[in-house]
């Protein structure tokens, strides 16, 4: 293997802070997306800016505000370190939060876009078949909304891999905490005769985005076909 | 049995309506944009009503006075929509089991293989819903319905997204379940045809409200529902029984109460009931019986009614024996051949105009 092992070290570390954001934010980016395509409530133009904010603003104002809102002062993270001894700053859950926060506006965009185009007549008949509204949500839209879905948490997948301006605002750069690959492309950057590493991550870069959007072409085709029911 | 008193207000439409269903088959009958659509999802529980109350076999569903309203998922309805609707992403079969599953062992009335057999759809079950034609779709979608062991069938206008041949073909599947299970069905239609050949009640609703209720023969005859029942297939509808076919010229003979009537391409089995839908326009009128004609249908009657519009038309209906006809003619040849209430006249009909699609098993 032609990788150091600070560089394994980085991708793998990479690898587990995008999966876990991914999967931590899945559940809510559904809750969200239903409330804001089918929800009339007051306050509800406020929460679509909120959820979309990440999208707009400079990631380093994010990272500012995880670190006011979570860090072990603040109002969030200080509750959370007395009640449960849950820290995020500076170590590789923090990466994940933030990676989590600034993927979750495609996640939601694109659950949001499939729940929209859901016939509700199909629930309504799955209901009129006796299945109550938890059963037609577990059984009728989420298998229709599932191409959003993996669009969706692929989408923040790719962009929890290239998170850096948040990430190292929130959690720093930890050799093996918390240094993402970005970041350790970053700081190989800044030492002398690091180009080589920096070099070869890129490469690992490009191949992993590659990767992401190859593997998430196959599964959104395999998942609309299954949804318009077209295969033999 | 179905009992409602409702009204709800939608924009500007607004539905009120009253009836009571009760029987094998009833119809629900209106234009488009009369409210049927409407009326099946307050029963069904997809809308909710701003007022009233249904009742359905003997337990309330609805009633905005007591509070109550019972969750569509719990009013075990078989609900079969104009489209289909079968959930794309499970296949024919796992679609057919989707209500199965989800009813009571103890209140099952009906299994896979009854129904599938029943429909016709044996060959279908591990395909997916968007690899079937829309006579297909319907068949599975009344299966669906079926296997969830309903208390009454809800059927919105269930062959108005098919063309002639498929409508044919699920309208004969319809006949079947009507005559071999006890499901009782109401039937939303737009169509007289539909109508006459599959129920024996209806129900006739105009611009939200009911304007006329009763069995279909009594409903047809009405001359002042034509306006609502539709001035091109307007007419009579007649009980009658199979007497003979003739096989070499492939025409079959009924009697009911006025005489004979001669049809064509019927294939129902000699000393069978069925309904004929006469329809105004095809019927002619005379005063003296003709001799040599191709009027393979000549009834004499006594004029019981005369209704005359402003325009060309006037509608004449002729008892014939208790059954009642109605011609439809021009005011001219009314005036001309000087037809008169009491009078006696004869009913002269083409054979031809009685076909497969006018004739229903009672």
């Amino acid at each position: 293997m032609w990788l150091g092992p600070d560089e394994i070290d980085a991708i793998q570390l990479s690898l587990k802070v995008a999966l876990w954001s991914v999967a931590f934010s899945l559940p809510f980016a559904i809750g969200i997306a239903m409330l804001l395509a089918r929800a009339e409530f007051p306050g509800k133009t406020l929460i679509d800016a909120v959820v979309h904010l990440p999208l707009v603003l400079p990631p380093v104002v994010v990272g500012y505000f995880l670190l006011v809102l979570m860090g072990v002062n603040g109002p969030i993270g200080g509750f959370l370190k007395e009640q449960f001894g849950i820290v995020f700053v500076f170590r590789w859950t923090g990466a994940a939060l933030a990676a989590a926060v600034m993927g979750f506006p495609l996640m939601v965009r694109a659950i949001r876009l499939s729940l929209e185009s859901v016939d509700r007549g199909l629930e309504a008949a799955a209901a009129t078949l006796g299945a109550g509204p938890r059963e037609v949500f577990f059984t009728v839209t989420l298998p229709l909304i599932m191409p959003g879905v993996v669009t969706g948490a692929l989408l923040s997948f790719a962009r929890s891999l290239g998170e850096f301006g948040a990430t190292i605002t929130f959690v720093s750069n930890i050799p093996g905490e918390t240094r993402t690959l970005p970041i350790a492309i970053y700081s190989f950057t800044q030492v002398p005769g690091g180009d080589a590493q920096a070099l070869r991550l890129s490469i690992v870069a490009v191949v992993l985005s590659l990767a992401v959007l190859f593997v998430s072409e196959i599964l959104v085709r395999r998942a609309s076909r299954r949804v318009q029911g077209r295969h033999a | 049995m179905l009992e409602l008193d409702v009204t709800k207000q939608l924009g500007v439409f607004r539905l009120d309506a009253r009836f009571r269903a009760e029987g094998k088959v009833t119809a629900l009958f209106g234009r488009s944009g009369s409210g049927k659509t409407t009326l099946t999802n307050l029963v069904a529980g997809l809308v909710r009503p701003d007022r009233g109350r249904v009742v359905l076999n003997e337990s309330v569903v609805f009633d905005s006075e007591r509070g109550t309203d019972v969750p569509p998922h719990r009013r075990r309805l078989g609900y079969i929509f104009q489209e289909g609707r079968l959930l794309p992403h499970l296949t024919v079969r796992a679609n057919l089991l989707y209500g199965f599953r989800r009813t009571p062992a103890s209140e099952r009335s009906v299994g896979l293989d009854e129904v599938v057999g029943l429909l016709g759809i044996e060959d279908l079950l591990e395909r997916w819903p968007g690899a079937l034609s829309g006579g297909e779709k319907q068949r599975v979608a009344i299966g669906r319905a079926l296997l969830a062991s309903p208390r009454m069938l809800l059927m919105d206008e269930p062959l108005a997204s098919l063309d002639n041949l498929r409508k044919a073909e699920v309208l004969r599947y319809i006949e079947r379940l009507r005559d071999e299970l006890s499901v009782p069905i109401v039937y939303v239609s737009h169509s007289i045809e539909e109508v006459t050949r599959l129920a024996h009640t209806m129900v006739v609703l105009s611009e939200g409200s009911v304007v006329a209720q009763g069995t279909v023969r009594d409903i047809m005859s009405r001359l002042d529902l034509a306006p609502f029942t539709g001035r091109f297939e307007a007419g009579a509808v007649i009980e009658a029984r199979v007497a003979a076919h003739d096989l070499a010229y492939e025409i079959t003979r009924l009697e009911f109460a006025g005489g004979e009537l001669f049809v064509t391409g019927v294939d129902a089995l000699v000393g069978e009931s069925v309904r004929v839908r006469v329809r105004a326009r095809d019927v002619a009128l005379a005063l003296e019986r003709p001799g040599a004609t191709t009027f393979r249908n000549i009834v004499k009657g006594r004029v019981a009614a005369i209704v005359e519009s402003d325009g060309p038309i006037a509608e004449v209906q002729l008892d014939a024996g208790g059954a009642m006809l109605v011609a439809r003619i021009t005011r001219q040849s009314l005036h001309e051949l000087g037809l008169r209430e009491g009078a006696s006249a004869y009913a002269l009909i083409k054979a031809v105009a009685l076909d497969r699609h006018s004739v229903g098993y009672a």
